[in-house]
């Protein structure tokens, strides 16, 4: 049995953040999930995943973050409990839905989990999402550690119930992908047939409806200010003149650096994990019983702002500081070290940071940059295009995935990324405003997020550039998960469909499409020549499963290469492909390293010698 | 209950995560609370990972610059990288056997000397203890097990204040059957290898 299935109330088990929060959903009753991957929150779907296909829990991947809240709007407004979770910027994709749901709202639970990523370790932008609770009147909850998290959810659960709108749970990439021991709770049975009561005073938001709808919406977060003010999730700790108002994972910080700075008896601190609503009253409260105030949250300064105006209400005068110029920054991530200096300075407290070594004389120490794997068939057909297009002024927008890696020297392919799906349109744009040629990259599941909007655009608006697709039948970057191109029978899993990506593309209308098998490099750029003299769009359709992925799944007998003594030594392959497998041996001659080598051949066929051959064995 | 803060950092795929999940069950077998965090962001296209353990009474379970107690090495430039996590009290824990990044494999950067990079850690550090980890890993029977032969040197070296059995067990609960003859003896290897240096 899947572990977070296990009936064991009271068992203490090491989970990572993200098995927390799927399992506090399941301790939920949660009947529904959807999602579409993205880190830090992909083990919370790949995990609800698996679940689903031991028990009647339903989860789907869906294309893209908006559909899944959609589908999973639904779900909630006929009564079941309902789970929809996306990285940051996938609230973005979503928040068309999101902010018409929030007038709406739902019949049973919902909880929309936003995992932001401060300091943006596989991110495009580190965007504070609380503002989206603010912004959308949705009651936001972010928990401070792992085990909190597992609770919380169930809470937030029970409070969306209770007011009749989705709740939004906000967690940091430190939560995500921390490991703590949790206990188990109970599993509440889950209700997983639901019904669609009709209500189009309340579902149909023509505006008629809605204008009823924004009063009624204003009504519940009322409710949800008075919830606020006595949630248990908001609380004081420790006592004294000296305030501390902070959130999430900074909490730990912040309590740490109390302790650590002797302000046991002078400092208390104003924890809020109910953080919209922010608990007016309290924050009141606490004010009024502060000599001087430190908020420590991570991001923007989206309490600060709050308790400062709550104190200009209340005639408070005291200092309220967060972020400023000689305090904290509105950048990155936020760690114990930083929170105790700023207490310190704030409070006028003596400390001295345990001096770090000395590492002027240290030397240097070369980078390990994130590299495509070895085999990867995105190199290929870098490569490929590359030649294919050496003698034109090229400008080649890429998209959000591994092959995001392509602007890396030596494939230097790639030079503009903004958002999943924007290779696409953006090379709409670029076409229109230059007479450069335009060659895009998409990924397979990113074409389906949201890549395939913008090839409609450009049938219909008759623009000029080749888009190629990288169809390596899988989510790569997040780690495997299914998409709509994906053979699901890969997996054992029947009872799926699967949309061919020629035929969609064709349908759409466009005229030129090929296919390349991306191993095969000379008649590859051969294809790539013709697509890219046809005047209009053209698609070429990149097929080969990830490296990776294949390995998992076994799909090929690996035949590893090396490089024989008709080498020349001119490094032509590192220079050009640059496959991690190549390194150079005790006499600096090129050599390929068998236990990496997925024996892909391109550096075979590229090595002008003749000289790569397959290893006898 | 005093506070002991462990770095461990390693390449992608040396098993660093298991590592610290070993190191986990041992505390919660030992009775010692235990906070960890893991950077793994894009780790798995060749970068490097890293976790922080928090033993003890602290709260937060990331570990600043300059307040490492322990660092333990997967690979001996990424140790000597990790050097600004530790001050002149931290006992340091490394392999010795390179795991060159991409670009020095093809000559465009260079690998520091393994010997500097050691005299550098031991100058700066209270302890260090160097041990070739993939030949005591090989010598257990698996490549893979580098990561349980540095546990045994962590242990060895008693900074953690775990004993032995405690970590065994936890190795026997984490560890799938089939591998955990070789790596019991992996721990053992590096368990006395660390004891003789
Ligand atoms: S055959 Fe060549 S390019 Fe392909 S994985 Fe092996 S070394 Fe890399
Ligand atoms: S995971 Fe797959 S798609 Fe991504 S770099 Fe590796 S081989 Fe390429």
């Amino acid at each position: 049995m899947h572990k977070l299935l296990q009936d064991l109330p009271g068992e203490k088990i090491m989970l990572l953040g993200n098995e927390a929060i799927a399992r506090g959903a399941v301790e939920a009753g949660v009947a529904f999930a959807t999602t579409y991957p993205g880190t830090p929150s992909s083990e919370i779907s790949l995990n609800l995943f698996q679940m689903s296909q031991e028990s009647d829990l339903y989860f789907e991947y869906s294309t893209n973050e908006k559909v899944a809240l959609e589908v999973a709007a639904a779900a909630a407004n006929s009564g079941l409990r309902t789970f929809c979770m996306m990285k940051h910027v996938g609230l973005n994709v979503a928040a068309d839905p999101l902010m018409t749901l929030a007038y709406v709202g739902v019949t049973a639970g919902m909880v929309i989990l936003t995992a932001d990523d401060p300091a943006m370790f596989s991110s495009q932008n580190e965007q504070d999402n609380r503002y989206y609770a603010k912004f959308g009147n949705l009651p936001m909850m972010e928990p401070s550690s792992v085990a909190e998290a597992k609770d919380m959810i169930k809470d937030a659960f029970e409070l969306s119930e209770s007011l009749k709108q989705p709740v939004l749970l906000r967690t940091t990439t430190r939560i995500n992908h921390s490991n703590a021991f949790v206990t188990f709770g109970e599993i509440k049975p889950r209700n997983t047939k639901g019904r669609f009561e009709k209500d189009p005073h309340r579902c149909v938001t023509v505006p008629a409806v809605s204008r009823g709808l924004h009063v009624k919406v204003l009504e519940k977060m009322k409710n949800a200010a008075r919830l606020s003010d006595t949630s248990s999730y908001n609380f004081v700790q420790g006592q004294g003149p000296l305030g501390v108002i902070t959130n999430g994972v900074s909490f730990y910080y912040a309590a740490d650096a109390v302790k650590d700075l002797g302000l046991t008896d002078r400092a208390k601190i104003l924890r809020l994990g109910f953080s919209n609503p922010l608990p007016r009253k309290m924050i009141a409260d606490f004010l009024k019983g502060c000599e001087k105030v430190l908020v420590v949250e991570e991001g923007e300064p989206f309490m600060e702002e709050a308790v400062k105006a709550i104190a200009q209400e209340q005639g408070i005068t005291i200092s309220i500081k967060g972020k400023s110029d000689d305090l904290f920054s509105r950048l990155f991530e936020y760690d114990p070290a930083m929170v105790r200096e700023k207490m310190a300075a704030f409070f006028n407290v003596p400390y001295t940071p345990k001096p770090s070594v000395d590492t002027s004389d240290i030397p240097e120490i070369p980078m390990r940059p994130p590299n495509l794997c070895s085999g990867c068939s995105h190199r290929a057909t870098f490569y490929e295009v590359k030649q294919a297009a050496k003698d034109m002024d090229v400008i080649c927008p890429n998209d959000i995935g591994c092959y995001t890696l392509g602007f890396l020297p030596p494939l230097s392919m790639g030079d503009f990324v903004i958002c999943m799906g924007s290779s696409v349109s953006s090379s709409c744009g670029f076409s229109k405003a230059t007479d450069q040629k335009v060659v895009s990259f998409i990924g397979d599941s990113t074409f389906f997020h949201s890549g395939i909007t913008g090839l409609v655009n450009a049938v219909f608006n008759n623009h000029n550039f080749t888009l190629v697709i990288l169809e390596n039948d899988i989510t790569a970057m997040t780690g495997h998960q299914p998409h709509p191109g994906v053979d699901m029978d890969r997996f054992g899993l029947s009872g799926y469909g699967r949309v061919n990506i020629e035929k969609l593309v064709r349908a759409v209308g466009v005229e030129h499409v090929s296919i390349i098998k991306p191993f095969k490099v000379q008649k590859s750029i051969d294809v790539i020549k013709e697509a890219l003299a046809f005047k209009g769009v053209s698609v070429i359709i990149s097929q080969e499963p990830c490296a990776l992925y294949a390995k998992s799944l076994k799909l090929k007998k690996i035949r590893p290469f090396m490089v024989s003594d008709k080498c020349v030594d001119h490094r032509d392959c590192i220079t050009t492909i640059a496959c991690p497998s190549f390194y150079l041996d005790k006499d600096n001659r090129v050599a390929i390293d068998a236990n990496t080598c997925v024996g892909c051949a391109v550096c075979a066929q590229i090595c002008p010698e003749n000289a790569i051959r397959p290893l006898k064995q | 209950m005093e506070t002991t803060r462990l770095i461990i950092v390693a390449v992608g795929g040396q098993g660093n995560l298991l590592a610290s999940k070993v190191l986990g069950e041992a505390a919660l077998l030992a009775g010692v609370p235990v906070r960890m965090s893991e950077i793994h962001g894009m780790a798995q296209r060749g970068g490097v990972v890293e976790s922080a353990m928090v033993f003890g009474d602290a709260e937060s379970s990331i570990i600043s610059d300059g307040e490492a107690d322990i660092l333990l090495g997967f690979e001996p430039a990424e140790t000597l990288r990790a050097i600004k996590r530790c001050n002149k009290t931290t006992q340091v824990i490394t392999n010795t056997a390179p795991v060159p990044p991409f670009t020095v494999a093809v000559g465009l950067g260079t690998y520091p000397d393994v010997e500097e990079i050691k005299q550098l850690i031991q100058a700066k550090t209270a302890g260090l203890v160097a041990i070739d980890a993939m030949s005591l890993a090989r010598e257990a029977g698996s490549p893979m097990s580098v990561n349980i032969v540095l546990l045994g040197a962590l242990v060895q070296t008693g900074a953690l204040g775990f004993d032995r059995d405690v970590v065994e067990e936890a190795i026997r609960r984490r560890v799938k059957p089939a591998f955990l003859d070789v790596n019991l003896k992996a721990f053992d290897l590096g368990f006395k290898a660390a004891a003789g240096v």
